[in-house]
């Protein structure tokens, strides 16, 4: 039975797309290997979009997925072997109705703990992790390497060789099969967790370069699968909500030509009010846990800012708040730079900057450290030493919109003088 | 005869939508709805946010549990509810065909409404 609509390539797609960390995790624990298990599953790709829109999608498509998957991987074998072949593909189909309520119990059963091995795979510890976002946006996320390498901005013979590097490696680590133990679980969650977070950030510092900040999209959508992994997890809540208000920010944090808009002078009807209210939702869910980290917190603070419909209506306070928690928690002298911000608008630029020089040695090749304190003099009016910090900035700016935003601050010295 | 449309869908496909994806097809779901609040048919319509961002409340005891996450865990999640004022079920059908075409996927549960409290906050939106 066929509907015009389920023949859709976008639908078909999106249900490959859906169904692929469920299914190359249940295929690497047949094949224990990364590469066929990724093999198979492209050949079960590829055998759906012949099929599916003659015979119609089947009734579980991860099972289908895995089942196929497996069938081709092991045909594979068995044709080096000169045996039989698979039945003719508008045959395949017909497997679907024998063989997937088994598939379906067997992979259902596993399903949390696949998905998991195959994540804790790409964040094995062993590898750096630019390999570990490589490997799990090529892997878990699906992209292609072409894609991948646009995205962090090297060739695609490079990208390649990052992730062929990554495999080996994990080869080489003797990867353990059976599933993880609550400890380990727990250990693994935050460095799967941190990665997710990098890919994030990867895409948010793009500068809304489209191939860059489709990542943040990758990302978010990686947070969900962790989530419904763990579903009763505040601190993975916190992650989600985190990506999520900060993305809902996209279309406003850069003008026209690609110059980055500060938080206070974006455009707040531009802000996406759906990310926001899932994320304000995550936040609530999260708090009622009472296990506060790192993830809640920084979302907590982001939360704020979006609940201020107006910059001046912003709850510094509980932002001074929330960031010296974050201090307690994480200490860095980065949160307290953040948090000498809060403090500048609740007491002043004269305790902001009190906060900050401590922080000069460690901090001393570091773009915000001179801008935040080039803004504390200039706020105070002391222009000349506004002015070192901000050359200093300047000198460090990662970004040209960030050296633009400091010269403009520059500028405002000079009108003053 | 008033009816509760419930959507169900997948959610982990629909959450692997791009952007693009998602907003062609609420596009199309608009052209829909454009046409039946032209008929008078409309009523509210919602879209509910990912079943992470749900919570359940069970009062199986004293001090009412509540947990994260939806009540059943199913392979597909109800995702969205239509009220419409139609003359019959081959009303509805008719009404539930078109919603249906413009997106692939999704499963419809048709519910005849018994009782119907109108809001009265006329035009207010749900705030953040």
């Amino acid at each position: 039975m066929t509907t015009p609509a389920l023949n859709d390539p976008d639908w078909i797609n999106g249900t490959l797309t859906a169904a692929r960390p469920q299914a190359v995790a249940a295929l690497l624990r047949y094949f224990r290997d990364l590469d066929t298990a990724e093999e198979a599953f492209q050949e079960a790709c590829l055998r759906a979009l012949r099929t599916w829109p003659m015979n119609g999608p089947p009734r579980d498509p991860a099972a289908w997925l895995i089942l196929v998957g497996r069938n081709a991987a092991l045909d594979g074998v068995r044709k080096r072997a000169k045996h039989d072949p698979l039945p003719p593909d508008d045959q395949l189909s017909d497997l679907d109705d024998a063989e997937a309520p088994l598939a379906e119990r067997l992979d259902n059963s596993h399903y949390r703990d696949d998905v998991l091995r195959l994540l804790f795979i790409c964040c094995h510890p062993e590898l750096p992790a630019t390999q570990q976002i490589a490997l799990a946006l090529r892997i878990v996320s699906g992209l292609t390497v072409k894609e991948i390498a646009r995205a962090f901005l090297v060739s695609e013979a490079a990208m390649e060789q990052r992730i062929t590097r990554a495999k080996a490696r994990i080869a080489r680590a003797d990867v353990p099969f059976e599933a993880p133990g609550p400890v380990e679980r727990a250990e693994r969650l935050g460095t799967v967790a941190a990665m997710v977070y990098l890919v994030f950030n990867e895409g948010y510092s793009a500068g809304g370069e489209p191939s860059r900040a489709g990542l943040c999209d990758d990302a978010i959508r990686l947070g969900r699968l962790l989530l419904r992994l763990f579903p009763t997890e505040p601190e993975i809540m916190g992650l989600l909500a985190l990506m999520l208000l900060q993305h809902a920010r996209a279309a406003a944090r850069f003008d026209p030509d690609g110059r980055a808009i500060l938080l206070d002078r974006q455009d707040r009807t531009r802000w996406d009010r759906e990310r926001i209210a899932e994320g304000l939702a995550l936040i609530d869910k999260a708090m009622r846990h009472r296990r506060p980290g790192a993830y809640q917190i920084q979302a907590a603070v982001a939360g704020l800012h979006s609940r201020a419909a107006t910059p001046e209506e912003t709850d510094w306070v509980q932002i001074d708040a929330l960031y010296a928690a974050l201090e307690f928690l994480q200490p860095s002298p980065v949160v307290t730079l953040n948090r000498a911000v809060a403090v500048s608008k609740v007491k002043g630029a004269e305790a902001a900057l009190a906060m900050i020089d401590p922080l000069a040695p460690r901090l001393s090749s570091y773009f915000h450290f001179f801008g935040a304190r080039g803004a504390f003099l200039l706020e105070l009016g002391r222009h000349q030493e506004a002015r070192v910090a901000f050359d200093r900035a300047i000198a460090l700016a990662n970004t040209p919109a960030e050296a633009e935003h400091i010269r403009a601050q520059i500028d405002l010295i000079q009108s003053r003088a | 005869m008033m009816y509760a449309i419930l959507c169900y869908h997948e959610e982990d496909v629909v959450c692997s939508w791009t952007q693009e994806q998602d907003d062609a097809v609420m596009a199309k779901i608009a052209v829909v709805q454009e046409r039946l609040t032209k008929a008078g048919k409309m009523g509210a319509s919602l879209r509910l946010l990912p079943t992470t961002a749900a919570t359940t409340l069970r009062k199986t005891q004293e001090a009412p549990l509540v947990i994260d996450g939806p009540f059943a865990e199913t392979k597909e999640q109800l995702l969205g509810f239509y009220l419409v004022d139609a003359a019959d079920l081959d009303d509805v059908l008719a009404i539930v065909k078109d919603l249906s075409e413009v997106n692939p996927g999704a499963t419809y549960e048709i519910r005849p409404v018994r009782a119907f409290f109108p809001d009265e906050r006329v035009g207010q939106k749900t705030g953040t």
